[in-house]
């Protein structure tokens, strides 16, 4: 009776769709990755492990582990960064102001509609050493001492694209933190400040354990987003200066542009294999609330 | 009680100077794209001495932008159609018969949403099916793109419908595609309109993929013209900033329209309701 009312082949485009551009060249990727796969030739010989050894020696002429690192440091920064700076301001516009807080909500999450490109290529611009409106800015106000040289110095350029990539993404992590508030009983503030409670001791005792599980799910959304990352590096320093700021998405399409299939596509399935596993919760935290 | 008002005023200062600080960017393009060369060099927050519209139909015609507008809303909207109705379609049997096989069905559906792409097998792919370098490729590619989150949000959306409706549709004798159509759909209405929005919008930003299965310039949406104009008219910012004006202010417009849908998509599933 079910089946009849609601039958399978209901599914059978989505599933198809996403068999084919995303199952399907996932798997090719695990044969991929042990050949030699190349732009230069036809030719597809199997090579055993050679692609894993070019990526896990650190003596290979890339140096494939620092991009792994590089996209550790900004996944974990990120992360530290937009939570904390999202908090702050999920609870000033929860408890702080009332009037106007859904105006300020809507400017902050602003950036996170923009197309990455488009704030990428401003960013290029505001953060120029010689013309750039925050070098020329901390002259005009005397601080000179702290204008760098952002984009363009080795020790600066990652901070920069943290810097960039947290002004863009902190709005999105504000707009499911608020709700997350706006999910607390008022009662247990005006239980607490009954007992004289002092408003930070209400934020550690209340709002932090209450806020824990979606914390949870924006820390997992920030990670999974993190180790993904590409367009914001690709467009501001295109990893560079050097390869100061290349990531593993960066450096997988540097291969790709150079044709060197194969371990673009090891690449990838290392990155596959994390994930998915990573996937895995959170598809269970979010399914939370759908099963009742 | 001066204290509280004090504070209160302070909290609403640091609300303005954050919203601020957000706005810049957007501002910067608005007050450089109608400006002299010169002017704009700097890509300085001051006004524009003389108000230069004409740097818009310069970047029309240099940028080729009326191709790249009709292929991007062709994109959006084309992929968030076929998207958001297979998903659709899909969520709603998944939902409606839990059967064992189903739920692990849905589940493999929405592991697509922390799955990273091959973009390099994803090429072979879109090789050996002949749709590389094609409209259709790209706009079936983002179809199947946002199907994972489509189907999670739809999915939940339709637990909350009751049952009753489809059984009195079934013994009135409606097939399953006559119950879906028109019993169902008309009420997905709300969270298909997150959906969509939330699709179309993230189709309309997207670059990369354009930039791996696109070559012919003709094929390109506007966030890849915007790429390739900035990469030839580097050192003329009012050009590039009136180019990036008109890539954003159909998002900006959609999104200000749109906003209590987007922002409610967005929550979703991420806080227990």
């Amino acid at each position: 009776m079910r089946s009849r009312a609601y039958p399978f082949y209901f599914a059978s485009g989505a599933l198809a769709l996403y068999l084919l551009f995303y199952v399907i060249p996932s798997i090719m990727g695990f044969y991929y990755a042990f050949t030699d796969w190349n732009s230069y030739t036809t030719e597809v010989n199997f090579i055993g492990l050679e692609n894993f050894r070019v990526i896990f020696t650190s003596g290979a002429s890339q140096n494939y582990m620092h991009f792994v690192r590089n996209t550790i440091v900004f996944t974990i920064a990120t992360i530290l960064l937009k939570t904390i700076i999202a908090l702050g301001l999920a609870v000033l516009l929860t408890h702080g102001i009332h009037r106007l807080a859904y105006f300020h909500r809507v400017v902050m999450y602003l950036p996170a509609v923009l197309p990455m490109l488009v704030v990428s290529l401003v960013f290029k611009s505001i953060l120029n050493p010689a013309t750039g409106l925050l070098n020329t800015t901390l002259r005009s106000v005397g601080l000179d001492f702290m204008a760098q040289r952002w984009l363009v110095d080795v020790a600066w350029a990652m901070p920069s694209v943290i810097g960039v990539d947290t002004w863009r993404g902190v709005g999105y992590i504000m707009v499911i933190l608020i709700a997350g508030l706006q999910a607390i009983p008022r009662e247990y503030y005006e239980a607490a400040a009954i007992d004289g409670a002092s408003g930070w001791a209400s934020f550690r005792r209340i709002t932090l354990p209450l806020l824990l599980p979606v914390l949870t799910v924006t820390t997992v959304l920030n990670l999974l987003y993190g180790l993904k990352v590409f367009d914001i590096v690709f467009v501001l320093t295109n990893g560079g200066p050097g390869r100061a700021t290349d990531t593993v998405y960066t450096a997988i399409f540097d291969e790709f542009s150079k044709g060197r299939y194969g371990v673009a596509t090891t690449l990838s399935t290392l990155l596959f294999l994390i994930m998915i596993v990573l996937g895995y919760f959170v598809i269970r935290l979010m399914h939370r609330d759908v099963e009742e | 009680m001066p204290m509280r008002n004090v504070q209160r005023v302070i909290n609403h200062l640091l609300a303005l100077a954050v919203s601020l600080i957000m706005f810049i960017p957007v501002y910067l393009v608005l007050v450089n794209s109608l400006k002299s060369k010169a002017e704009a060099a700097a890509m300085g927050a001051g006004l524009p001495t003389v108000l230069h519209w004409e740097n818009f139909a310069t970047v029309i015609e240099k940028g080729k932008l009326v191709t790249a507008f009709g292929n991007s809303v062709l994109y959006a909207v084309g992929a968030t159609l076929i998207g958001t109705t297979v998903a659709a379609l899909a969520a709603y049997v998944l939902s409606r018969n839990r059967t064992r096989f189903n739920r692990a069905i849905y589940f493999f559906l929405i592991m697509g949403i922390a799955m990273p792409t091959n973009f390099v097998t994803l090429m072979k792919v879109m090789q050996m099916t002949q749709l590389i370098n094609t409209q259709i490729g790209i706009i079936l590619l983002y179809s199947a793109m946002s199907i994972p989150f489509s189907v999670f949000l739809i999915y939940a959306f339709i637990g909350t419908l009751p049952r009753e409706l489809d059984e009195a549709a079934i013994i009135d004798g409606c097939s399953p595609i006559r119950l879906f159509f028109s019993v169902i759909y008309p009420l997905l209405t709300p969270v298909l309109v997150t959906a969509g929005v939330l699709n179309l919008l993230g189709i309309w930003n997207e670059f990369l993929l354009p930039l791996y299965y696109l070559n012919s310039s003709a094929y390109w949406p506007m966030t890849l013209a915007v790429y390739n104009f900035f990469g030839q008219f580097q050192a003329d910012w009012s050009l590039v900033s009136a180019d990036i004006v008109l890539t954003i202010l159909p998002v900006i417009i959609i999104y200000l329209f749109a906003q209590r849908f987007i922002l409610s998509g967005m929550t979703a599933g991420s806080v227990k309701g």
